[in-house]
């Protein structure tokens, strides 16, 4: 256990100064992701005339915690993974008594920690610039949203690096991520509050993981009586394991196919 | 003249290289396909059975989208493949090769490679633009006006992105810098008239999405005076003028692989 903690603190930060070292482009990842800010704009444009029973306050409150949603959960794994198998440089971390995966999500929680200070001030940069957005939320909806969030993130590594498998089979996994992303913009309430998908829609979508990703855990800060929250997390963890599961078969089909590919 | 046909000696091998992963080109049309339904359902949405959004009908609207997915598949197949590579050219100095070859760097960084990733984009904005014009009642602006208003606007993003990957000399690792702009892009899939008065502000002079856009379409729909050709046509230049000059300008602090 002490052997555990050692491991994790010196994983962590050894990544933590590594981005620290990229801040410029820290700061610039954290601005391509201000896609919720255009989409918060068109939205609270058209909810003038009251068409659709939410006002400019209520969407400029849904996007910009679906900014924050979407920085926390920031997943980069399936890049890192191609370079690592195309340039072979996977194979010394093979030997290692830890799986690699461990050292992809140090990666991460490290270049978490070193953006976490330019979203902060676009956030407090928003609030200072439309101040009636301004609230706080309630302690149930907190208590529901951290939960939430961390299940999110677990969903999305373990998604991503499962797709990041095929990287063992094809050259370019990357474009895999790439159509993947499609679904991901416009089903997981990103572009559109999902109460606002016709019901026949919106029940199809409920199934998929992608609602998991943005609108479930956005809904459960701002109005947790939107979600069915047992069945929301039921359905989160339903995926987690799932994909899980897929993600090792994958992992131990595809390390046979990598010591062929080198051997 | 001389140009043109190293060009097409550039763009044949570029393509014999991309044919090797044909299995890219499938997916790039199926994100394509998907990225435009996703649009348009969105789109859709947010009329919520409204005639108009901000005087906006919804053919009109569809010319707007159709010139963003036509300058967006441009982006692809030609800004993406080549202004992404600068980094690694500085990176591992390889930008002296380039720069010893008897002719203009910023031609040969800017058009070396091609792609077929964004043909889909660039197919599917023609529809788009084609069947929206067709579709919009009352009238609506001369058509020859549609390949050179797309021109322009087409210059104007190549001399912004060319600007911002020029950065690369000084920073080497700059390579989301024109990830980030291809995100602002993504505001261009709306008519400017559907955001608030701030974000009209940004999109007009913090970067002008909107003439990459919606003057293009307004000139296109008759609801602009051909007139203002002279205004994105004098906007194109002086861009592209200005990313002349920066590379230039760049070039003098590259030191190049051995120092």
């Amino acid at each position: 256990m002490r052997l555990l903690l050692y491991r994790a603190r010196t994983l962590l930060g050894v990544n933590y100064s590594l981005m620290t070292e990229y801040r410029a482009e820290v700061c610039l990842w954290v601005l391509a992701g201000i896609m919720p800010f255009i989409m918060m704009g068109v939205w609270m444009q058209a909810s003038q005339d009251g068409s659709f029973g939410l006002n400019a306050v209520d969407f400029a409150r849904y996007f910009l915690v679906t900014f924050i949603v979407r920085q926390l959960t920031v997943i980069w794994v399936i890049w890192e993974f191609e370079y690592q198998v195309v340039e072979g440089k996977l194979s010394p971390f093979l030997l290692q008594p830890m799986d690699p995966a461990w050292r992809f999500l140090a990666a991460h929680l490290g270049e978490q920690l070193a953006r976490l200070p330019f979203w902060v001030l676009l956030v407090g940069l928003f609030f200072y610039l439309y101040p009636q957005a301004w609230w706080v939320p309630s302690g149930y909806g907190v208590m529901l949203f951290i939960p939430a969030l961390l299940l999110t993130y677990i969903l999305r590594f373990l998604i991503q690096y499962t797709l990041a498998m095929l990287c063992f089979w094809l050259e370019r996994a990357s474009a895999v991520e790439t159509l993947w992303f499609m679904p991901y913009m416009f089903l997981s309430g990103m572009a559109v509050p999902l109460s606002l998908f016709p019901e026949a829609v919106r029940t199809v979508v409920m199934w998929t993981p992608f609602p998991y990703m943005v609108y479930v855990p956005v809904q459960m800060l701002l109005n947790p009586g939107q979600v069915n929250v047992p069945l929301s997390f039921a359905v989160m963890g339903l995926w987690i394991v799932g994909f899980w599961l897929l993600n090792r078969w994958l992992w131990r089909l595809g390390l046979r196919q990598y010591s062929g590919m080198g051997g | 003249m001389r140009y043109a046909r190293v060009l097409g000696i550039f763009w044949r091998s570029a393509l014999l290289a991309e044919s090797e992963y044909r299995l890219n080109f499938l997916i790039a049309a199926l994100s394509s396909i998907g990225g435009a339904a996703g649009t348009l359902f969105t789109m859709w949405l947010l009329f919520a059975g409204r005639g108009n959004l901000s005087g906006w009908a919804w053919p009109e609207a569809l010319v707007v989208l159709g010139i963003f997915l036509m300058l967006d598949g441009l982006i692809a197949s030609v800004l993406q493949p080549n202004l992404s590579r600068i980094v690694g050219l500085v990176q591992q100095g390889t930008l002296d090769f380039v720069l010893l070859k008897p002719m203009d760097s910023q031609f040969w960084v800017s058009l070396r490679n091609i792609s077929l990733w964004g043909i889909p984009n660039l197919l599917i904005g023609i529809g788009l633009l084609i069947y929206g014009r067709a579709h919009v009642a009352g009238s609506v602006g001369t058509l020859w006006l549609a390949p050179v208003a797309l021109a322009l606007a087409a210059g104007t993003v190549y001399s912004l992105w060319f600007c911002i990957a020029s950065t690369t000399i000084w920073f080497t690792k700059v390579w989301n810098a024109t990830e980030v702009l291809r995100m602002m892009m993504e505001a261009g899939k709306y008519p400017l008239a559907v955001y608030p008065r701030g974000w009209q502000i940004a999109l007009t002079f913090v970067l002008p999405v909107a003439f990459f856009t919606t003057v293009p379409a307004e000139m296109i729909l008759g609801k602009r005076p051909w007139e203002w050709l002279w205004l994105a046509g004098g906007l194109m230049l002086v861009l592209l003028l200005a990313s002349r000059w920066f590379w230039r300008y760049a070039l003098r602090y590259y030191t190049g692989a051995s120092a």
